[in-house]
């Protein structure tokens, strides 16, 4: 079976229809992964032993004609952040390199139950903090468009994985921008869900307030489907919103026409590459053939976003990976005498760079007589960022925006200048912060052939209206 | 310089970090550099602006509500029917770097 372009529905019907089996399915996708792995570095650890048997009891429904679930013998795989039951689990750090968990992610157990087939595990930033996916502490990963530049970050395996045809779907985290800014480097949708629509139990913390769970796919129905099997209020996370979960499938079939559209000069100014700023505008006039409204909106405080980002999200995190430790689990130092030295050493030969430095700048901004200058004064910042887009959306359906100022970077080329990659960060952020949907859905190339990709945010809880939006540019591009 | 040396090994203690003296000469750098940016988000006059901390209490809920009361859907069984079940004693204890079957081990606590 040819596993380029294949999407949920293809796989799923070939598997029901038995013109192959998941099994079979299973090991094409373990066999690729054998060949085209080693050039990209996309996973971790495979799964195999977990994919066979959900296969088999796959194939056994199959057998006896009956319907398979939404993603049924689908092969899927899974950020190396989310938690899996006896498969080792990394979040890409050298102190969780033995970690086997006793318990299964909110979403990965959706995902299964809904018949998917998980691979493997996805390299990723360490803790899921980097945009490039240069901080994982095992290998990087080379953008499969152009294996010299980065797939972005931090959820780059899942973004390459995707692109380079080693599964139909993955799941990735999104922070700061970590699901739109890969999936737009790569050349796959990536779909950022509002802040408590997907459970985050049993994804490793890194800013509580800011993490979401979504899907990286080929399409936007795919987004749709595995979207509609991960949302939906979990008793293990008290933050996940008890709101009821639409048929995002179902919802892709009405029109765009009529919908309002809105564009916000702040994310096509200074900064944007030109290539890009024209392969947005080209995006927005075809929305706008297919009849929607477009209509100037103002997100006046977007230069402060990432100041305010880079504190909540470090002071958070800093707080979070305090329980990494060396007692209960991971990396434990060899050399340390008292329990003092034991946490610290532990701390500090298994955390990377990338990690120390946030975890400093958090407890910085946490410390006496710095918490009111930043912390606080970023908490504030976040009210009128989120303001910002309260005020918008009283004006538009949803808001179209590019999702990175450039294509795809060399590896390297920021790996020295921490400052230079938060500040790509700036058009995804926002979103994050004030816990609205987000999607990059592809629209376009640069000369270079590298992939660009549209940003499309909407309402809190309208994920409906967003992947419509984000289907329409598809169908155009 | 906003952060000094000192602050660095303040900070580092604060976090149960060491740092060899090559990260502390970087980190710094690094600090410094991405506080300065950090700084314009004094230009904001942010006096009557309520500070957020999370997104739930703003959507989500139904706002008809007051209080606790908007989180009631968030209580879990477990909170009106006695415990919920957790990790049997062993499936816990398997990822420990040490310990004696029954407790976690770790270096003395006590320094003197």
């Amino acid at each position: 079976m040819n596993l380029d372009l294949l999407t949920i529905d293809a796989a799923r019907s070939a598997v029901q229809e038995r013109k192959t089996s998941a099994a079979a399915l299973a090991e094409s996708f373990y066999a690729k992964i054998e060949s085209d792995d080693p050039k990209i570095g996309a996973f971790l650890t495979l799964s195999k032993e977990r994919a066979m048997a959900k296969a088999a009891e796959i194939d056994a429904l199959a057998a006896k004609g009956e319907k398979l679930p939404p993603l049924g013998g689908v092969p899927v795989a899974i950020k190396d952040v989310m938690v899996t039951k006896g498969v080792r689990t990394t979040a890409g750090s050298k102190i969780l390199g033995n970690y086997v968990p006793p318990y299964d992610c909110t979403a990965v157990a959706r995902l299964e139950a809904d018949g998917a087939v998980v691979l493997g595990k996805l390299n990723c930033d360490e803790f899921a903090m980097g945009s490039s996916n240069e901080n994982s502490a095992w290998k990087p990963v080379h953008n499969p468009r152009d294996l010299t530049r980065v797939p972005g970050g931090s959820s780059g395996g899942s973004a390459a994985a995707v692109a380079a045809d080693m599964a139909v779907a993955t799941l990735g985290s999104d922070t700061g921008g970590s699901i739109r800014q890969p999936a737009s480097f790569c050349g796959v949708v990536g779909t950022m869900p509002t802040y408590g629509r997907v459970s985050r139990y049993g994804l490793i913390a890194f800013a509580s307030s800011l993490d979401h769970i979504g899907p990286l796919t080929k399409t936007v129905k795919d987004a749709a489907i595995v979207l509609r099997t991960i949302a939906g209020r979990d008793p293990m996370d008290s933050t996940s919103a008890d709101i009821p979960v639409p048929d995002y499938v179902a919802e892709l079939e009405r029109p765009v026409r009529g919908l309002k559209i809105g564009v916000a000069k702040e994310y096509l100014g200074e900064g944007l590459d030109k290539e890009i700023r024209s392969a947005i505008e080209a995006a927005i006039q075809k929305l706008a053939r297919q009849g929607c409204e477009i209509v100037d909106v103002s997100l006046p405080h977007t230069k402060y976003a990432i100041p305010a980002y880079y504190i909540v999200a470090t002071a958070e995190a800093s707080s979070n990976l305090a329980r990494f430790d060396g007692v209960r689990y991971g990396y434990r130092a060899k050399d340390a005498h008292t329990l003092s030295e034991m946490y610290r050493r532990s701390r500090d030969q298994a955390f990377g760079a990338e990690v120390k430095r946030r975890i400093m700048l958090g407890t910085y901004a946490l410390s006496a007589g710095y918490y009111d200058a930043y912390y606080l004064k970023a908490q504030k910042v976040r009210t009128l960022l989120t303001r910002d887009f309260e005020d918008a959306f009283k004006k538009v359906d949803a808001i179209v925006a590019p999702v990175s100022p450039t294509a795809a970077f060399k590896l390297g080329e920021k790996v020295d200048d921490p400052l230079a990659m938060y500040l790509a960060d700036i058009y995804t952020v926002t979103a994050d912060l004030a816990g609205i949907p987000g999607i990059s859905v592809p629209c376009g190339q640069t000369k270079e052939k590298l992939p660009i990709g549209l940003q499309i945010l909407a309402r809190h809880f309208d994920e409906s209206t967003m992947l419509r939006v984000a289907q329409a540019s598809e169908k155009a591009a | 310089m906003k952060v000094t040396e000192k602050d660095v090994a303040y900070v580092a203690d604060l976090g149960n970090l060491e740092l060899t003296a090559e990260e502390r000469t970087r980190m710094v750098l690094d600090l410094n550099s991405i506080l300065g940016h950090i700084d314009s988000l004094n230009e904001l006059d942010t006096t009557n602006v309520p500070p957020m901390a999370q997104v739930s209490d703003r959507y989500g809920v139904d706002q008809s509500k007051q209080g606790s009361e908007r989180f009631a859907y968030a209580s879990r069984e477990d909170i009106h029917e006695g415990l919920r079940k957790s990790l049997p004693h062993d499936v816990a204890l398997e990822n420990a770097p040490d310990s004696d079957g029954t407790f976690f081990k770790v270096p003395k606590v006590i320094e003197r």
